[in-house]
């Protein structure tokens, strides 16, 4: 015998003090994650976003409804923010407080965008997984339902359901649900068509486990990387539709609003010199986007490491 | 090939059939009808009207005729509004316009992002690279609804080199404003994609091996990496292609092009179904034919896909 | 002069994780038409000395040291030097088959390109060729089959294809890297068989990269055994097999199934392959060295000759391992 294996494997150990250890996938994407700048600053900057959207409300000195008489009809004059009459980021036209606004709008932007992505998550994931699981002609049938509704116009669909069923958040909420899981659809089809053939799977299979068991606990567990990614990806995508039918006057109705309303808001009346009303909230819709873009995108790079 | 085309092509159709089936019935599903707002009408008037749209027919032979009608004539019939103009007279008049200008940014969008991703990913890590990564990411969140009146501030108002508005046949003076907003965050994403498919395929094993034919680096890329690196760019274009028409509604509104877009807003806020309908309906066809056009692209170059 | 002069050569990567170092002061000569052998498991760095040779290393490896190419530097040349080089003097094939030959064009269009592109010939001219080359290395029906494309071929028929290719311009010398890792194990053996009689035919200088032992005997009349990016051992093929002088050439023959000796237990070699990221000090084999002490730690003998055109790096003496 050549090699002596007990004292290789203690000459190993003294070696492999410091050296990698067997982290865990989660672990290791963790840590890249972390020392990706744009995704921790991405991180960071929606932290901040949405504890000013969720708090800042106590700061102000106005409320989003009240209307401030002093500057109403000539906000371009004296609504600019100032922090002496309370308005830190001016007001608009009507004499309302636009930090209040701002704040109420990346509420409402904020909560479009996350429950968009959910439906697109929990819809997506599951006719996916169940297509792409099932197979023949269920999966046939299914992919081909998809290909149909992604050939449909939606936004005017969209547009359609807001003018005849009326606007309300509910209607809001349905019509972008209804566009965002396609997609997601096909990409976890994909994935679980790869997943199908692991030995795990066919072992379930082959001890009697039923479908759709399978399915939850064998597949879905095994799509989180990919759906997390591609679910934080359509936060924005959602968040800019969303911002589109507002700007046709189609979105949240008045007092409430949101960052799409208050910039196509503040872009028409650009004119009249009062810029702080469309910059404000778009700064914050701006920033917002950057932050899922940025996580997004760092989280698939931590999951999927190649050296570019 | 051919068998492809026509296998695409029989998706195609009863596609289109669903759309025009669903948008009608969706629309009739509507609570009221278009008739039944603002002031009440006579019940005999209101019967009369009802006749003369053919709305007291049972719902399949509405569905039937409004069907045929496209079908074989190409008649999306008269609008409930405007008692003497038909959609097809409100869409003659539009589409042209969103086409003309439409197309163009399309175009621009797509020869200018796929130029600007190679060049980055092919000067990758430099200067132009992280330019253009920056631009386009920041391009990407500017809605067309504040590019648009960005243009107009700064061309129109402070610059004064273009028109404000209108459309005038399309004279180029007043086609650079729409094209820039339509085309722009377009623009951003064709090249990013492009930039991250091609330096993807880049590192492929058979570029390596085009390289170990000794073939300069210009037609390593343009014979090896552009086909297998525009694909991914090829299945954007569909929903790219969707988003224009879509911003059309923009464009109409910011720079009174009067296109398709103009109509469709106006015939939301006035109930025009019939309108509406039409719009939809062909813009949806539109963008099933352009389906059409990129799978058969994608057949034409991928030659696994073909069977 | 050698044809092929490679002088403490080094390859590192910059990596996410830090500096890899993935060859580290590798010497080699081939004279022109000889056999050489490289094996090493993989992550041994065999793959990124071809690559540093054909100039195909990727963008963040780094490539030092000297690779002379017919008295020629050639290592990081300049585009306008080496794409001359290769195909036409050096021919690389490469591992995987199947995602090595470009997958939307056809066979015909790649292969009639290399010699459309170094010799200047007509297009039909360049597919006959091909199809002569195709001939020779036994596809059936090759004038019917060169319009097809990669994937209507099976794997065995495409590293065919892949080698046709890089015969093309009858080069001086020709690197196969794990030419038959991917492929099933009758193919592996049609392939070897086939690359020995082009060799034969065709008198080309040829390298063989393989982590199987069993490849290079029937092949190579010169091994060279790599272990961490260093060379460990280097000697002809029979003697090597013979009297291995290296604990890891060692510990590689008994890893190796024999027929002719029943029942007798594989011997693996314990521990894994070494981590590339730490610096390049004393012997990579050592942590898994039977023999090994705390000098072999620290530093590592270099080569040296212990009898006529064998040479070995360790800190024992042949005795000392005996």
């Amino acid at each position: 015998m050549v090699i002596d294996a007990t004292r290789m494997k203690n000459l190993g150990d003294r070696f492999a003090e410091g050296e990698v250890r067997g982290r865990s996938l989660w672990a290791d994407a963790r840590r890249r994650f972390f020392r990706n700048k744009a995704a921790v600053g991405g991180l960071v900057m929606l932290a901040l976003i949405t504890l000013l959207a969720l708090f800042g409300d106590s700061l102000a000195q106005w409320s989003n409804e009240e209307i401030d008489f002093d500057v109403m009809g000539q906000a371009a004059q004296v609504g600019q923010p100032s922090i002496g009459n309370g308005h830190y980021f001016g007001t608009d036209d009507l004499g309302r407080d636009l930090y209040s606004r701002t704040l109420q709008g990346t509420r409402i932007s904020l909560m479009v965008g996350i429950v968009g992505s959910l439906i697109a998550v929990i819809v997506g994931t599951l006719y996916g997984a169940v297509s792409g699981y099932v197979g023949g002609r269920t999966d046939q049938i299914l992919m081909r339902t998809v290909d149909i509704l992604l050939a449909v116009p939606f936004m005017f669909v969209v547009i359609l359901l807001l003018v005849m069923f009326g606007r309300s958040l509910f209607m809001l909420f349905f019509g972008i649900g209804l566009m965002s899981w396609l997609n997601m659809a096909r990409i976890v089809r994909g994935q679980t068509l790869s997943l199908k053939h692991k030995e795990y799977v066919e072992a379930a299979q082959a001890t009697g486990v039923p479908t759709f068991t399978i399915i939850l606990r064998h597949i879905v567990p095994n799509l989180v990387g990919i759906v997390a990614v591609y679910a934080t990806l359509l936060v924005p995508e959602m968040i800019l539709i969303e911002s589109f039918i507002s700007f046709l006057g189609l979105g949240v109705q008045e007092p409430l609003t949101s960052l799409g309303a208050l910039i196509s808001e503040g872009a028409r009346t650009i004119y009249y010199g009062t810029t702080w009303q469309l910059l404000w909230p778009l700064a914050f819709f701006v920033a917002t986007l950057f932050s899922f873009f940025f996580i997004g995108d760092g989280l698939r790079d931590a999951l999927d490491p190649k050296d570019r | 090939m051919i068998n492809y085309i026509l296998k695409r092509l029989a998706v195609a159709v009863p596609t289109l059939l669903l759309l025009i089936i669903i948008s009608f019935l969706l629309m009739h599903a509507a609570p009221g009808g278009p008739f039944t707002q603002e002031r009440q009408l006579p019940a005999a008037v209101l019967a009369n009207l009802e006749a003369k749209y053919g709305l007291d027919q049972p719902l399949w032979r509405q569905l039937l005729s409004y069907v045929w009608g496209i079908v074989a004539h190409f008649d999306f019939g008269p609008s409930f509004i405007y008692k003497d103009r038909t959609v097809n007279e409100i869409i003659a008049q539009g589409f042209p316009v969103t086409l003309t200008y439409g197309t163009v940014s399309f175009v621009i969008a797509i020869l200018v992002g796929v130029s600007l991703g190679i060049a980055a990913a092919i000067r990758h890590n430099t200067w132009l690279d992280y330019l253009a990564v920056g631009v386009s990411i920041g391009a990407q969140v500017l809605p067309n609804f504040v590019m648009a009146p960005l243009l107009l501030l700064t061309f129109t108002w402070w610059l004064r080199w273009l028109p404000g508005g209108g459309w005038e046949h399309g004279r180029w003076e007043y086609m650079v404003m729409p094209v820039i907003a339509l085309s722009t965050s377009y623009m951003a994403s064709i090249a990013r994609l492009t930039r991250a498919s091609m330096l993807e395929v880049l590192t492929s094993n058979h570029i390596r091996t085009a390289r170990a034919k000794g073939l300069p680096e210009r037609k390593v890329i343009l014979r090896h990496a552009l086909k297998p690196a525009l694909l991914p760019v090829l299945s954007y274009l569909g929903p790219a292609f969707v988003a224009m028409v879509t911003g059309s509604v923009v464009v109409d509104f910011f720079f009174s092009t009067g296109g398709i877009g103009r109509s469709f807003v106006d015939s939301a806020l006035n109930r025009d179904y019939a309108v509406m309908l039409g719009i939809t309906i062909l813009v949806g066809a539109l963008t099933i034919f352009f389906n059409l056009v990129v799978d058969i692209l994608y057949g034409w170059i991928d030659p696994k896909i073909r069977y | 002069m050698a044809l092929l002069e490679i002088t403490d050569l080094s390859v590192a990567f910059d990596t996410q994780e830090g500096v890899v170092n993935a060859v580290n002061g590798v010497t080699l000569a081939l004279d022109r038409g000889r056999t050489l052998g490289i094996v090493g498991e993989s992550g041994s760095g065999k793959s990124q000395i071809a690559f540093s040779v054909m100039g195909l290393l990727a963008k963040n490896g780094r490539a030092t040291g000297s690779v002379r190419f017919d008295g020629r530097e050639i290592l990081n040349a300049r585009p306008a030097v080496i794409n001359p080089i290769r195909a036409q003097k050096i021919a690389m094939v490469f591992q995987d088959p199947m995602t090595s030959l470009n997958p939307y064009m056809r066979i015909s269009d790649q292969m009639a390109e290399v010699l459309v592109h170094h010799k200047g010939i007509g297009k039909s001219e360049a597919v006959a060729e091909a199809v002569r080359m195709l001939d020779a290395v036994k596809i059936p029906d090759a004038a019917g089959r060169i319009r097809l494309y990669p994937h209507e071929f099976s794997g065995g028929m495409r590293q065919r294809v892949m080698i046709a290719m890089s015969l093309l311009c009858r080069p001086d010398l020709l690197i196969a890297d794990e030419p038959t890792t991917a492929l099933d194990v009758t193919v592996q053996a049609q392939i070897m068989t086939l690359l020995g009689e082009l060799q034969r035919d065709f008198g080309m200088a040829t390298v063989l990269i393989t982590h199987d032992l069993g490849v290079i005997a029937g092949f190579c009349e010169e091994v060279l055994v790599l272990y961490g990016g260093q060379v460990m051992e280097t000697s002809p093929t029979d003697p090597l097999f013979e009297s291995p002088a290296h604990p890891y050439t060692r510990g590689l023959l008994a890893a190796i199934p024999r027929v002719d000796q029943e029942g007798e237990e594989l011997d693996a070699i314990p521990g894994s392959p070494p981590n590339m990221t730490r610096a390049p000090k004393g012997c990579p084999f050592a942590p898994r060295c039977a023999f090994a002490g705390e000098d072999c730690l620290d530093h590592l003998a270099p080569l040296s000759e212990f009898s006529p055109g064998r040479f070995r790096a360790c800190n024992r003496s042949l005795e000392e391992i005996a």
